[in-house]
Order: structure tokens, then C-alpha cells, then sequence
């Protein structure tokens, strides 16, 4: 992809096509290039924008307009008027009649430069995470403060549930409703589990929240402890963060001494106490279960469930277990309020999404922005384009329990529900960005070559499953396989998600469904004609029988 | 460290906090804070934090803090450093080696100038 100024983009569903899509395409082909524009713009034919009342649609970035129905006859004064001269032609823009989802959020940006919204990482590189005194400057403590001194713990969790919050740790569960579930349990002794055993390969946005803003991790821990009742806290870290452990550690401590944590917080009568527990390397600790396994001395492994750790979690208490991302949202939310946060995203999946963005890309780090947003966008404006001018092939989300994206799917709203009616997942937060040299047989064997590896084995689908599945595709690589093992491979994902125990094992087969579905044929010239078409597997050589 | 007992403790020390920081950006103090996420540190922060000590340090400079940060979102462009002096607005190096952290704090924080080259658009 090229550095262009402006994208353009025509919506090319069946109905706009009928409409003539494809003459306001050739249209705007021509009036860019008589205008001497081509260097700088991008056009582009993309499938449904979700707007059906005035097709075709015309979407020009980076201001966001969008102008409809658009016809041949129109294109001229559009392209002079938006393009060549800079002024959006408002009389062709659309009316706005029923905005829903991703198009008002289109439209509520209009004008302005899809930027950056930061909630979660809004000190994250502001402040000195070891200093108690530059988080309270910015803002720390006063939700705490608020939630103690003039909420009830049903007004707080009502308050999280009226904004929408899904969990941000992949399943996207919605975490007031988690809260209710855990506050309506009558026990002695409730636990609140932060999750940030951040294992997924390619996400780091956990690292850094917590090397960046540790405070807020507490803080948010302890609303949630007064609004299920629970006292206890603890924070499950990856074994490898050890700085995120360190400031994390200096973050109690400080907290403690000002007396933020232990008893009668606030002057009130509310306790709360946080432990550490660094997790061990191990990726399936990042499963709810496996974790408080783990945290109770046990091996590793996930429980069967139900019954659900909002009833019997660590040491068979009610336990809330949330993502560290997650978590970070909450201050924010009470201090400003649901209203506040429902304005950001999707109305089904309000706020920010914070992405790792890595792989073949000009600019690779860390954003966040609202639910909504396209890969397309992620890759244009964010991520500077492709490396090296090459074309996007395919993205992996949410590291390797994740979905295959493939091109097609890049102009999918990024919200959990979109992407689940699209038929994949958004994940944790890893966007892997993959340009054609990119093959699929051998990054699905490398991310099954993972699940192999971290399978706990306690069930036979995923401990022989994700096995068999890396075998056949090892065989695919190297071109000794037969159709009939594409048949196989396609049984075993379904059976890997149908059987499995928990999320490893279902996900597992996830890559495996994605690249026969999108990848089909790229697939099959392994099998077929024994080459790669990316040029990556390298072939055995037959030995030809004397 | 003073403990907190009700809302009004806590906007207490935050007004504090706030008026000792008014006096260090009055008199014209030069802040010196370098990303120190696990980004920057792999990309060399450390080294560059130690070559900004030892310039303070071998030049006598005063009235200079250095503090850190964590990650900003530009891993791309780690090691970051940000030079606040004053009440002025707050300008942000990027890839920021041990001879580019000298280069600053002989240019920005003694002398005053921007050092335009290694400036970055956050």
C-alpha cells in the first residue's frame, strides 16, 4: 500500500452494483486521473458499508464523508469539489436517516481525523508509574473515592452495566452483568481475580498498561471488590513481566502506606487487600479456570464448567475474574459516567479498543481507538501502510487464539458483534498484519505447532486433536499430502471446537477453519500442483522408485 | 507518606501536589522524561537514561529531574525522550541513542535549542 492523502471508497454490495456502482468507479478512475491526482489518492471497490438508503455511497477519508447515492454525472463535481480543491461537497452527502452502529460513528467524526481516543492508556506514557503522587495529580483515586463515599455497590455495578463494558479479554462477556452475577451470591468471602497473565502471542497491550499505569489497576480492583462484597484481590502476571511485577509491587506498597489499600478505606468500612501471583509461563493460565488452578497451588488446568467462577472460582468462592484492560476502563466510567462512555464506539460495543499492531507493516506499536473501526483504517492511517508497498493478504487477531481476516472482511466493523456475524473473532488485541509473501498452510502450522506445544492435556480432542491437525499440515507443507486430508482437517476443527474442554482446544481449530474457508485454493495448490504458491514451504523432493 | 481518610484528604494532597509542581514549572525547571516501557527498554532506554545522568552529572547541570514513563504508543520510535523546560510545551525525541541523548541535553536543556532533527510528531 502506498502513502496516499485521501482514500476513496465505493461501496460495491449487490444492490450498489444494480445502482451503478461500477460506472462511478470507472467514473472517478478517470476524473482522478484527469485532475492528476492519482499519485495521491486510493481508490478502492469495497463490499457492504452497512447503509443501505442511498446506494451507491461514496466514502471519501481522511475526513469520513459520505456522499449518496453518488452517479456518473455527479463524480466531476465531487472529485473537484472534495478532492482537488479540499471542500466537502455538501450537497451531495448523504441524508442522515437512520444512523446505526459503525455509520454513526462514521458520522459523528465527520469533518475531523479518525484520532486516537485514549481512556485506558490516557496516563499510560503521561506519568511516572512509580510515583503514587503523579497518578493522584492525574486524577487517581477520586473514582474510588466517589464509588465509597456517595455510591451503593448496586448503583456502581448498575452504572458499569448502563455503559455497556465487555469484557476485553477476547469472549467480549459484559462485565456488569459478570459483577451482578458474583454481588447476588450470598458468601462469607468473595475474590476479585485481575487477569493479566497476557499469554497470547503478539499482544502486549496488558505489559504496557501496567508498566504504565499500575495505580489504575488497583484502583479499579478495588471498586469492584465493593460492588460484588469481596475483600481480597489478586493480580495473576505473566511470569515474563517482571517490570510490570516490580512497579506493580511498588504501586501496593505506595498504595497501602496512603491507605488506599487495607482497612477502612476512605474512612469507611469498606477492606481491601491485593497479592501478586506471578503465573509461571504457562499459556493456558490464561484460562479463567486453569488460573485460579493455578493460583491455588494446583497444576494448570482448566476446570469443567459450570459451575462458573461467579459461583465456585478460587477456593470455591464467588470470584470475578477480568482482563486487565478491562479493568482500566472502570475508573474512567465512574468518574465520567455511562452516557460519557457510550459515546465512544459502537452501541453494542461501546469505548476503546486497545491493538498491538505488528507484522508487515510501515509503523508498528500500540493504539487506541474506538470499537468500529476498520482494519482498512487500521492499516491506512495507524499503521502508515504496507511494508514496502506490498498488499495486505490476510490479518491474525488476538494472537493465535484469534481469527484469520482475510482481505475481503477488511472493511468489517471491528466490534465483537460484527466480527461474530462475519463468522470470525476479534480476540484480545493483536492485530498481525501479513502481505502476500505471507503462506497460510505455514502460518496455520506454526500456530498449531503453538497449541501443540501448550495443550495441558487434560482432554483427549485438544491434546491428540491440535497433534493431528499440526501432522496434516506438516504434510500439506511439504506437499505429500491428498485431498481427502483437506476433508480430515476440516472434520477435526469442527471436532477440536465441539469437544474441547475449554477455550484452547475450541480455538485451536479456529486457523484451520479459517484457511479452508478463505484460503481454499491456495491451500489445494499444495496438494495438487505441489507448490507454494507464497513461496515459503519448501517442497520435499520425491524420491522417484527405481 | 500521609494517609488518606476521606475525599477531602485526597483533594488535598492533590492541590499540593499541584501548587509544588507550579513552582518547579515557574522557575523554569527542565524535566527530562524517558520512556521506560518494556519497548523503550529493549530498544535502548537505559543506555540513553545513563548518558543523560552522566552529561548532568560530568556538567554540573542544575535544577534538571529526570523521570521516567511508560510506554506513549510509539514503540516504533522508542527510545523516547521528552524535554519539558519551563512552562513552555513539551517536545518529544524519538530513537534516541546515548550520542543523540547528549546532543540533546547539550543543545535543549543547557543551551536552550531545539534539537529539530530527532523531533517527532506525537
Amino acid at each position: 500500500m502506498k502513502m496516499t492523502r485521501s482514500m476513496v471508497l465505493v461501496s460495491s454490495d449487490p444492490i450498489s452494483i444494480q445502482l451503478g456502482a461500477q460506472e462511478v468507479f470507472q467514473a472517478l478512475q478517470e476524473q482522478i486521473k484527469a485532475f492528476g491526482l492519482e499519485e495521491e489518492i486510493s481508490l478502492t471497490m469495497v463490499g457492504d458499508v452497512g447503509r443501505h438508503d442511498a446506494l451507491p455511497l461514496v466514502i471519501v477519508y481522511p475526513e469520513a464523508v459520505i456522499y449518496g447515492p453518488v452517479t456518473p454525472e455527479k463524480v466531476p463535481y465531487l472529485v473537484e469539489e472534495h478532492l482537488y480543491k479540499g471542500r466537502i461537497a455538501e450537497e451531495l452527502v448523504a441524508s442522515v436517516r437512520e444512523l446505526s452502529g459503525r455509520i454513526a460513528w462514521l458520522h459523528a467524526r465527520k469533518g475531523t481525523l479518525p484520532a486516537e481516543q485514549r481512556i485506558v492508556l490516557r496516563r499510560a506514557g503521561i506519568i511516572d508509574p512509580t510515583s503514587i503522587e503523579d497518578y493522584i495529580l492525574n486524577d487517581g483515586y477520586t473514582a474510588l473515592g466517589k464509588v465509597l463515599t456517595s455510591m451503593t455497590p448496586q448503583e456502581v455495578i448498575e452504572e458499569i452495566k448502563k455503559s455497556g463494558l465487555r469484557g476485553r479479554g477476547g469472549a467480549g462477556f459484559p462485565t456488569g452483568t459478570k459483577w451482578g452475577f458474583v454481588a447476588r451470591e450470598k458468601s462469607e468471602k468473595k475474590y476479585i481475580i485481575c487477569n493479566a497473565d497476557e499469554s497470547e502471542p503478539g499482544t502486549f497491550k496488558d505489559r504496557l498498561i501496567l508498566e504504565g499505569d499500575p495505580h489504575s489497576m488497583i484502583e479499579a480492583m478495588a471498586i469492584a471488590g465493593y460492588a460484588v462484597g469481596a475483600d481480597e484481590g489478586y493480580i495473576y502476571v505473566r511470569g515474563e513481566y517482571l517490570l510490570a511485577q516490580e512497579r506493580l509491587k511498588k504501586a501496593i506498597q505506595d498504595a497501602r502506606e496512603m491507605g488506599f489499600l487495607g482497612k477502612n478505606i476512605f474512612g469507611t468500612d469498606f477492606n481491601f487487600e491485593i497479592h501478586i501471583h506471578a503465573g509461571a509461563g504457562a499459556y493456558i493460565c490464561g484460562e479463567e479456570t486453569a488460573l485460579i488452578e493455578s493460583i491455588e497451588g494446583k497444576r494448570g488446568q482448566p476446570r469443567s464448567r459450570p459451575p462458573y467462577p461467579t459461583t465456585h472460582g478460587l477456593w470455591g468462592k464467588p470470584t470475578v475474574v477480568n482482563n486487565v484492560e478491562t479493568l482500566a476502563n472502570i475508573p474512567p466510567i465512574i468518574n465520567n459516567g455511562a452516557d460519557w462512555y457510550r459515546s465512544f464506539g459502537t452501541p453494542s460495543s461501546p469505548g476503546t479498543k486497545v491493538y498491538t499492531v505488528l507484522g508487515n507493516v510501515n509503523v508498528t506499536g500500540l493504539i487506541e481507538v474506538p470499537m468500529g473501526i476498520t482494519l482498512r483504517e487500521v492499516i491506512a492511517i495507524y499503521a502508515k501502510g504496507m511494508k514496502n508497498g506490498s498488499n495486505f493478504k490476510l490479518a491474525q487477531t488476538g494472537g493465535s487464539s484469534g481469527s484469520i481476516i482475510p482481505a475481503s472482511l477488511q472493511d468489517t466493523p471491528m466490534d465483537f458483534d460484527s466480527y461474530t456475524k462475519a463468522g470470525v473473532s476479534l480476540g484480545s488485541g493483536a492485530l498481525l498484519i501479513c502481505d502476500e509473501d505471507t503462506c497460510v498452510v505455514d502460518l496455520a502450522k506454526v500456530l498449531l505447532n503453538f497449541f501443540r506445544v501448550e495443550s495441558c492435556g487434560k482432554c483427549n480432542p485438544c491434546r491428540i486433536g491440535t497433534q493431528r491437525a499440526w501432522e496434516m499440515l506438516d504434510k500439506i507443507s511439504k506437499g505429500q499430502a491428498s485431498l481427502s486430508d483437506l476433508d480430515k482437517l476440516a472434520e477435526l476443527s469442527e471436532n477440536l471446537y465441539m469437544l474441547s474442554n475449554c477455550g484452547l482446544g475450541q480455538t485451536a481449530g479456529t486457523p484451520l477453519r479459517d484457511i479452508l474457508n478463505y484460503f481454499r485454493a491456495e491451500v489445494e495448490a499444495h496438494i495438487r500442483l505441489k507448490v507454494c504458491p507464497a513461496g515459503v514451504c519448501k517442497m520435499e523432493e520425491l524420491i522417484p522408485l527405481s | 507518606m500521609p494517609t488518606i481518610k476521606s475525599l477531602d484528604d485526597l483533594k488535598r494532597i492533590r492541590e499540593e501536589a499541584l501548587e509544588k509542581r507550579k513552582v518547579k514549572t515557574a522557575s523554569g525547571q527542565v524535566q527530562v522524561i524517558v520512556g521506560m516501557g518494556t519497548c523503550g527498554i529493549a530498544a535502548g532506554a537505559r543506555d540513553a537514561m545513563k548518558a543523560i545522568l552522566e552529561t548532568i552529572q560530568n556538567e554540573n547541570l542544575e535544577g534538571v529531574i529526570v523521570t521516567q514513563t511508560g510506554c506513549i504508543g510509539l514503540c516504533e520510535k522508542e527510545p523516547i525522550v521528552q524535554v519539558v523546560v519551563g512552562d513552555q510545551p513539551k517536545v518529544t525525541y524519538g530513537k534516541v541513542s546515548p550520542e543523540v541523548a547528549r546532543q540533546i541535553m547539550q543543545e535543549h536543556v543547557k543551551n536552550g535549542n531545539v534539537v529539530k532533527e530527532y523531533m517527532i510528531q506525537v
